[in-house]
């Protein structure tokens, strides 16, 4: 790890203009950044300690139904608040499917959106990543990539953004407050990761010294909870990122889907939102053709970036599997095993 | 550049001038204050081999800078029973043979306390289901593979811990 100088500003504007400052980085709970650094991916020469700036901390139920939740507030709490569980089920079980008790006690709601991609050549300070140092190729293509995207690719970056949580949050509608150099403004979680086209090494919206105070799911999103799952495919029963995962949320109106929600993990550097998927859940039976035409429309666009053909009908097949456990119905107890196919699965087939 | 801290460690407060702002929680306990029980086994959050309770809740003490944690409470595997009796956890993986060589251990039982804790606070107790207590201890490797042994462990652990009534963890971080 390199040397670097510590600051902990007591404001968010103290943290912005701190922050702002080339080289510098923000440093929260450190799970991923310390992990980084340890392994000289990222050399910040100053951190920035977020970790006790005042307010960031909460989870508010808004006057509208909605709610936001600090940037500050650890995955384990979130995913453990009685109210938001019950009312954004998919997103708790994504939280507690992702990482270990220990990871889910220290991770943060804003870091989780700003974790690096698991990319092995990322990690690698040895191997060329386009992300790591701009220009210097991707060793990536052509090389152990059986795990990367299927989606939104370029030559430049095949990797995945690993969140859990931004899976269902993208499905809800969720929106990033940022506070930045310019002010503070919202952008909707859809657009927030950039994928990664000729410039892999911009991965989000965010400009310099921005950082997020919040993400806020609107009241609407609290209209899902019946019917609503996050399923992930893992190489290990658990502690282990996704190979692909699907989030599925359903508002049935008498026998019928009113409005269906489909969003998938691990394909791509961002939580991939398949709106023409969605779109032919509106007004359809609830039934087992009807999800496979929308898990074939959500992987249409899919190409395998090298040895991962595999993950394209995988990805469909966990679309299906999340469609019929979410119109099932939500379990009344967080499964044994969040978010695993195989948890539960045999009371419904 | 001196950088001054204080934490509670087994309950007593330790005032301490890092003269690295790298230092990680483990580091400083290992290192620096001779606590070592507290291992080091991946020192990158993979393992759980470093798990401490961090103001009452377990967290992997390789990733926390120990900056950043000044004012907080850290019990460690020294400061479960400091001489006294076991702790039903400690005595539980002895009854049930829960390691073999012993270097997770210390880990393993850190999270299994921090586990019954968290059972109690937010009603995610296992009750009697190994599936709910493997997934709750996923964060803890064993090399040797105990996992048999650190499951009925743990599934005891939290009926003595019950049992006890006046929870056992709750001295733990007092």
């Amino acid at each position: 790890m390199n040397r670097f100088e510590y600051a902990r500003p007591a404001t968010v504007e103290q943290a912005i203009a701190a922050g702002a400052v080339p080289g510098s980085a923000y440093l929260a709970a450190g799970t991923n950044l310390v992990d980084l650094m340890k392994g000289g991916v990222i050399r910040p020469s100053k951190l920035i300690d977020i970790s006790r700036l005042p307010g960031l901390d909460r989870i508010e139920r808004l006057s509208d139904g909605g709610v936001r939740i600090g940037a500050l507030v650890r995955n384990a709490d979130l995913a453990h608040d009685a109210d938001f569980a019950r009312r954004f089920p998919a997103v708790a079980e994504a939280l507690l499917s992702g990482a270990s008790a220990q990871l889910r006690n220290a991770a943060t709601t804003g870091g989780n959106l700003l974790q690096r991609t698991r990319c092995g050549y990322f990690y690698d300070t040895a191997s060329a990543c386009n992300k790591r140092e701009p220009g210097a190729g991707c060793d990536a293509v052509g090389g152990e990539n059986r795990l990367h995207a299927i989606l939104g690719w370029s030559g430049q970056c095949i990797a995945t953004h690993p969140s859990d949580f931004c899976v269902p949050l993208v499905a809800l509608d969720a929106v990033v407050e940022v506070a930045g150099p310019a002010g503070r403004r919202d952008i909707p979680l859809e657009q927030f990761h950039l994928l990664p086209g000729e410039r892999p090494e911009r991965e989000t919206m965010l400009e310099a010294g921005a950082l997020i105070t919040a993400v806020r799911l609107p009241a609407e999103a609290a209209g899902f909870a019946s019917h609503a799952r996050y399923l992930k495919i893992r190489e290990r029963t658990s502690f282990a990122f996704a190979v692909v995962s699907a989030a599925a949320a359903l508002r049935l109106d008498g026998g019928v889907v009113a409005e269906g929600r489909i969003a998938l993990g691990g394909v791509a550097l961002k939580p991939w939102r398949a709106r023409e998927a969605e779109a032919l859940l509106a007004g359809a039976q609830p039934e087992p053709a009807v999800f496979r035409r929308a898990a074939e429309a959500a992987l249409e666009d899919a190409r395998p970036s090298g040895d991962n053909a595999f993950k394209i009908e995988l990805a469909r097949r966990i679309v299906v599997r999340a469609l019929t456990l979410a119109a099932a119905g939500t379990p009344e107890r967080m499964p044994a095993l969040p978010a695993s196919p195989f948890s539960g699965v045999f009371a419904h087939v | 550049m001196g950088l001054s801290i204080t934490l509670t460690i087994n309950g007593e407060a330790r005032a301490m001038t890092l003269d690295d702002p790298r230092i990680t929680l483990l580091d400083l306990l290992r290192e620096r204050l001779e606590l070592t029980g507290t291992k080091k086994g991946c020192d990158r959050g993979q393992c759980g081999a470093c798990t401490v309770l961090l103001d009452g809740r377990r967290v992997n003490a390789c990733l926390a800078l120990a900056l950043s944690h000044d004012g907080a409470d850290i019990l460690t595997i020294e400061g479960v029973a400091q001489g006294g009796p076991l702790h039903p956890v400690q005595a539980a993986f002895i009854e049930h043979d829960g390691l073999q060589c012993g270097f997770c251990t210390p880990g393993q039982i850190m999270s299994a306390i921090g586990m019954i804790r968290e059972g109690q606070i937010w009603g995610t107790g296992a009750g009697d289901d190994p599936e709910r207590v493997r997934e709750a201890m996923s964060g803890n490797l064993c090399r040797c593979a105990a996992y048999i042994g650190i499951t009925e462990a743990v599934l005891d652990a939290q009926l003595r811990v019950a049992a006890a009534g006046s929870d056992a963890t709750r001295r733990d971080a007092a």
